[in-house]
């Protein structure tokens, strides 16, 4: 090839040429990666979804879902989760990240006891939960060991929801505030210490310094966060299924159930394309009202 | 010929076992040699199995049972229905490492028959062992292949504590007892102790749905899918509602009626004799069993039979034949009924000499099966894929009766539209107790 070589190279030399080589090769692992083992399963999901009647494209199992007698319940209980379990968690791992930030001693053990849910599954701890809220368990053993009440409190009663609700909560909020704990303490560090230093210059109030300093600066964390956890929140299931069982539908049970109970593989499609659309919707308004802008970063 | 005389086998075949049970003439443990003839590879495979798949059954099943069986290594896996039938399917697509399959009656059914091996030779060969002929005749499935050689049985009865007796109602004996005397048993205690000790399983992962197609809407309307929306049921709906009163209200969560037999928190629960096994083990002397309760057509029960297939795709055809002479030996199958709590298949297995919680569990089972008023109804029989939504049009009827407070005629008005849309869609004539049809059986 011995002809104007630099231009009739085959495409890939040609790519190798060039400056983005790089960074296309060490994303090309990732990009195949995803492709195979999630894009391509997601675009056939959704086609099942569409697929209920044989040898047709159309809404029947999505008709099926939206009247199956469990799915508003599981809509309304996948939201409320939602909305009460997030926050609450990003509360709760944000104060932690700043007790553990503030580097008092023996933070690095409150680190390690913090994080320590991430090793458990979440069926195991939805079981160790169970074994706490169950009728013989062992918050109303303690309960009336304490003398506090003479019959067990039965928290897991179909015939009081809300303290079910409050079991999940509980018990999620132990399970997943360490990962959002993680994400944030990574962001806490990376805060240049020259902030905090000109804070103190000027003689600003602790309380001050996380409003003007922290939150601000701990913003992209905030929202991978979020992302993360919401995502999850979507999913929520082990704990749910531990704790309430059939009590609390949730959208991720019932595409479960669907698929291994009902073997209708097609209106699992449908909850599972509903549990997507509504988490990217979710992550899309993240996105923007949490934005991270172009010149913030370089400030 | 898909309607069959099973019936009167599994209540023959039972009250065979109980009264070997009861001290009656019990087989002699033989051994079995080589298999069909054909030299036996000594290839490792894998048994699936959507029986014995808890963690101390399996465990139980290694250690006991497999290790018995030299001819080649065996992998137990346990599975739920759904990976089961998805596995069986995949791995008829390539080379698999599955030898042989154990599974319900539904299990197999749920699946396209041709993916299994056509085992009459090895039931002809097994011919000797005496199964029951009914159970080799639903192991065909309707067919005119032998797809299962029957493996273990099992049913439901209650599981009392003897705490309980007491607050049964005047001149009412636990061994005959109806769904209203229970339910006003069920009140006595609540009243009288002040807790609710009823237990119904009905959690996610409960057999409910069993108890009301083989027990409560047989015993109540005399059929299940006929008498779906009739006047009938809506008196069983209503009754069940009144017994859920007094019932347990972690009753939602329980799948395994043992635990909270064993805690206390129920004292009169309702289940799979091998999810009662554990309560009768750990307190023998604290519990009696006692049959299903009766309604206004009788005593129906459910008798439910596993058997044991072999893939087309099979890792090892030849041992999976060997494994299957193996488990239906009488000693094997005797060694069964003691490590797992499932009934044999074969009635002459039973060792005179049982373990006391078994006693007790198989004088349950008798007192059911020779009930005067006993009839037995059978696992849903034809519905292929279907077997689950058909599950589910039961469970939503109770979800929304019993635990949403919904009109009963409407809420069966409508469950009864679904059904038949899966009858349809299955093709499935009726089953016993419902009468005979020609094509899909129908809602009236």
């Amino acid at each position: 090839m011995a002809v104007r070589a630099g231009r009739a190279l085959p495409f890939p030399a040609r790519i190798a040429r060039s400056e983005n080589a790089l960074p296309l090769g060490l994303l090309a692992p990732t990009i195949i990666f995803l492709t195979l083992l999630i894009l391509i399963p997601v675009a056939q999901a959704v086609l099942l979804s569409f697929q209920a009647v044989p040898g047709t494209l159309g809404f029947e199992a999505y008709r099926r879902m939206v009247t199956d007698v469990a799915f508003a319940d599981s809509l309304r209980n996948t939201l409320l989760l939602l909305v009460l379990v997030v926050p609450v968690q990003l509360v709760l791992a944000l104060a932690m990240a700043l007790l553990i930030h503030s580097r008092f001693p023996g933070h690095g053990a409150f680190l390690y006891i913090f994080a320590l849910p991430l090793a458990i599954s979440d069926l195991a701890a939805g079981i160790v939960w169970l074994s706490i809220f169950a009728d013989t368990g062992y918050l109303n053993s303690a309960l009336s060991g304490l003398g506090l009440t003479k019959d067990p409190i039965n928290f897991l009663s179909y015939e009081n929801l809300h303290l079910v609700l409050g079991t999940v909560i509980v018990a999620e909020s132990w399970r997943a505030t360490a990962i959002v704990l993680v994400i944030l303490l990574a962001g806490l560090q990376l805060i240049p210490r020259e902030y905090f230093e000109a804070a103190d210059l000027f003689g600003a109030s602790r309380l001050k310094r996380t409003l003007l300093i922290v939150l601000p600066m701990l913003r992209p964390s905030l929202q991978s966060a979020l992302i993360i956890r919401t995502i999850f929140a979507f999913q929520t299931f082990a704990v749910v299924l531990a704790l309430a069982g059939r009590q609390l539908p949730v959208l991720s049970y019932e595409a479960y159930d669907w698929y291994y109970n009902n073997r209708n593989e097609f209106i699992a499609a449908a909850f599972a394309a509903l549990i997507l659309l509504m988490t990217m919707t979710v992550v899309f308004f993240y996105l923007r009202l949490l934005r991270v802008k172009d010149a913030e970063i370089q400030r | 010929m898909r309607y069959l005389r099973a019936p009167a086998a599994f209540a023959l075949a039972l009250g065979l076992i109980a009264s070997a049970c009861g001290g009656g003439p019990g087989g002699t443990p033989t051994t079995s040699p080589g298999a069909t003839g054909a030299a036996v590879s000594s290839e490792p495979f894998v048994m699936l199995s959507t029986q014995l798949n808890t963690v101390t059954e399996s465990e139980a099943l290694r250690a006991q049972i497999l290790s018995g069986f030299t001819a080649a290594k065996v992998e137990f896996r346990g599975e739920t229905a759904g990976p089961f039938a998805d596995r069986i399917v995949a791995e008829s697509k390539t080379k698999g490492t599955v030898g042989v399959v154990g599974g319900l009656h539904g299990d197999f059914g749920a699946l396209d028959l041709n993916l299994f091996e056509d085992l009459t030779p090895l039931a002809t060969k097994l011919k000797d062992r005496g199964f029951p002929a009914e159970f080799m005749e639903l192991g065909k499935l309707g067919s005119t292949r032998q797809i299962y050689i029957p493996w273990m049985q099992a049913t439901y009865i209650l599981g009392v504590n003897k705490q309980a007796l007491q607050y049964l109602p005047s001149g009412v004996s636990v061994d005959n007892i109806t769904y209203a005397q229970l339910t006003q048993w069920c009140k006595n205690i609540s009243d009288q102790t002040g807790r609710k000790r009823c237990g119904l399983p009905a959690g996610p992962m409960s057999l409910l749905h069993r108890l009301i197609q083989g027990y409560m809407y047989p015993a109540y309307t005399g059929g299940l899918v006929t008498t779906y929306k009739s006047a009938e049921a809506a008196t069983l709906w209503r009754d069940l509602k009144d017994l859920w009163q007094y019932t347990n209200p972690q009753s939602l969560q329980i799948d395994f009626m043992q635990e909270s037999l064993l805690s206390g928190e129920v004292w009169v629960g309702f289940d799979h004799v091998a999810r009662l096994v554990k309560a009768f083990e750990g307190k023998p002397n604290d519990f009696v069993a006692a049959p299903a309760p009766k309604g206004p057509k009788g005593l129906y029960y459910m008798s439910v039979l596993a058997g044991l297939g072999i893939p087309k795709s099979s890792a090892n055809k030849t041992g999976a034949e060997a494994f299957i002479d193996y488990m239906t030996t009488t000693a094997v199958q005797a060694k069964t009924l003691t490590t797992v709590a499932f009934f044999p298949v074969l009635t002459q297995a039973l060792p005179a000499d049982l373990p006391p919680h078994l006693k007790l569990m198989a004088d349950g089972v008798q007192k059911q099966a020779k009930h005067a008023d006993a009839k037995v109804a059978l696992l849903p029989i034809g519905l292929g894929a279907k077997g689950g939504e058909f599950n589910k049009v039961q469970l939503d009827t109770f979800q929304r009766i019993v635990i949403k407070n919904e009109d009963i005629q409407k809420v069966l008005n409508e469950q009864a539209t679904i059904l038949q849309a899966v009858m349809n869609d299955s093709k499935a004539p009726c089953w016993r107790p419902d009468p005979p049809s020609t094509g899909p059986c129908q809602v009236k």
